[in-house]
């Protein structure tokens, strides 16, 4: 009776298999694959493409000893912690807020520009990204027409030109969480503190935040998890330069792996990077776990 | 007040679109952001040739409508049983895929290049979309899911009742009233799929079967030189398909979160 029961369960749910086939050898693979080539001194081209051998720790020893591995991991909480903490979390914040005071017409103007930059393919984000931070391009027109002082973003500052690229790319998502968010606030609330006397500002940090801390911490770590993984913005707008500069994780490992051919080292460098996505991922199951009630 | 800060940062995010569409109208465009002296279609009128536009264009379709259609059809099998049956099987295997999600893709493409070369399907269009279809399907399985828990199952017993096998009844009666869920999927999967670059850098290599979004180094010449206005030209009309889809979406589905991928338990 229980094997029968056992085996009409099993048969309820083989619909499920090719989702899992299709998450096992694309997703499961590769992740594995990684931290089994980051053992061995596979290239690119040439004899070690073919038969790569294992060479232990290797790969990862060097990583503590080359200096640009710290710099690229510094560079990467930088970028975090600047375009996606502050950046997107806040503006998303302060744009959710205006936009319910704001009229109609202006909100939907606002909005729509908002989201148009986080709509667009990456690759055509990019490239007005970069046009817009290069030396003749339209961030130092504005500056020159305003009288101040030009600066080559991109080879001056590139963490700043690829941090304020980013915020400008992906607010959208931010602005969206708390505009869903904010719209769930009790009216009553707000309008208690209002009687009571409670200013803007007191009313917002005092009622709205507590209340929408749930979406606070969810936004946070999925802006996270997405910045962390952005290549093609830093890549197009300053390949990671100059003298790795900008060279986040996700650009040093292609960078070892497609430009030096080190396969074997860059999925090294990508295994780091699986690692610290998997702490946030779990981190980030945890809290949904928690707001359920 | 709020209009006047507002409208200030609303410019700013307007600002360095504005280059995309000057540009796309001067023929003699650079860098900078001007009106052109005449503007004209010549850009577009260049970019036009099967070669630049219409066949990386046309492999762009194939791999979104191809991911699409493979991720749709994978997450709606899926989301079925999740859905329908209760198991110690749901929760575990939902937060194992939610988890999957928070992997970070462009750390995978090393890896994933490998994979590739070993079973030889560098390349290949058909190996892509499936690669694709597996990093859009665990948000694509949470939506269908959520979407088909939203079908009463009344109804679907109702169907039951008058002899329709479970297969019948998915088909005739469940899938038809999520017909705009499962819309919204598509789309959703369609729109990540037709922006990516890294994904289709990495694992196609030649030019024949490029989409847009890599095809669009062709503009850069061989010597540093940039036709930026084809350039700009060539990205509006690949970002006009999303760009549209988009608008179908946030209008019909009321919320536009639904394409943001935020999961919420």
């Amino acid at each position: 009776m229980a094997r029968h029961h056992q085996r009409r369960q099993l048969a309820r749910y083989l619909p499920v298999l090719p989702a899992i086939l299709l998450l096992a050898v694309f997703l499961a693979g590769p992740v594995l694959w990684a931290f089994q080539a980051s053992l061995t001194n596979a290239g690119l081209t040439g004899r070690h493409a073919r038969n790569p051998e294992w060479v232990g720790l290797e790969n990862y020893q060097r990583l503590l000893q080359d200096p640009v591995f710290p710099l690229s991991l510094a560079l990467t909480v930088l970028f975090v912690g600047g375009s996606a903490v502050l950046g997107q979390n806040v503006l998303g914040l302060a744009l959710a807020v205006l936009l319910r005071r704001a009229r109609p017409a202006v909100s939907a103007v606002v909005g729509t520009a908002v989201v148009a930059a986080w709509v667009l393919p990456e690759i055509v984000a990019a490239f007005a990204a970069y046009a817009f931070f290069s030396r003749d391009g339209t961030l130092n027109q504005l500056l020159g027409g305003m009288g101040l002082a030009e600066v080559d973003w991109l080879y001056a500052v590139p963490m700043l030109a690829v941090i304020m690229a980013n915020v400008w790319r992906g607010t959208a998502f931010s602005m969206l969480v708390y505009r869903a968010a904010l719209g769930g606030v009790p009216a009553e609330l707000t309008e208690a503190a209002h009687m009571d006397g409670a200013g803007a500002w007191q009313r917002l940090v005092f009622i709205t935040l507590p209340v929408i801390r749930g979406s606070i911490a969810t936004n946070l770590m999925l802006v996270t998890l997405q910045t962390l993984a952005v290549f093609t913005l830093i890549w197009v707008m300053t390949a990671g330069g100059p003298a790795n500069g900008s060279s986040t994780l996700p650009v040093m490992a292609y960078q070892e792996a497609f430009k030096f051919g080190d396969i074997g080292y860059g999925t090294a460098v990508a295994s780091v990077l699986i690692l610290i996505g998997a702490v946030f991922g779990a981190a980030y199951l945890r809290l949904l776990r928690e707001q359920k009630p | 007040m709020a209009d006047a800060v507002l409208l200030v940062i609303g410019a700013c995010f307007v600002l360095p679109l504005l280059w995309l569409v000057l540009g796309s109208l001067d023929p003699a465009a650079g860098h900078g952001t001007k009106v052109p002296l005449r503007p004209a279609l010549d850009n577009f009128s260049a970019v036009l040739t099967p070669e630049l536009l219409f066949r990386p264009l046309w492999n762009s379709l194939l791999l979104s409508a191809g991911t699409g259609a493979v991720t749709l059809a994978a997450a709606v099998l899926a989301a079925y049983p999740l859905s329908r049956f209760r198991s110690r099987f749901n929760t575990p295997f939902l937060y194992g895929i939610l988890f999957g999600t928070c992997l970070p893709v462009t750390a995978i493409m090393v890896p994933v290049y490998g994979l590739f070369v070993q079973l030889q399907l560098l390349d290949s269009l058909p190996a892509t979309v499936l690669f694709l279809s597996a990093t859009s399907l665990p948000m694509a399985i949470w939506m269908t899911r959520n979407f088909m828990d939203a079908v009463p199952l009344a109804v679907e017993e109702a169907a039951w009742v008058d002899g329709a096998s479970r297969l019948a009844a998915l088909r005739s009666i469940v899938l038809p009233l999520m017909g705009p869920g499962l819309g919204v999927v598509f789309i959703f999967v369609f729109i990540q799929a037709w922006g990516n670059f890294f994904v289709p850098f990495v694992l196609l290599l030649s030019e024949a079967n490029q989409p847009a979004a890599v095809s669009i180094f062709s503009f850069f010449g061989q010597y540093g030189a940039v036709a930026y206005g084809q350039l700009a030209a060539f990205s509006i009309l690949y970002s006009l398909p999303v760009l549209a889809l988009y608008g179908i979406v946030a209008r019909g589905a009321g919320n536009p979160l639904a394409l943001s991928g935020a999961v919420r338990g």
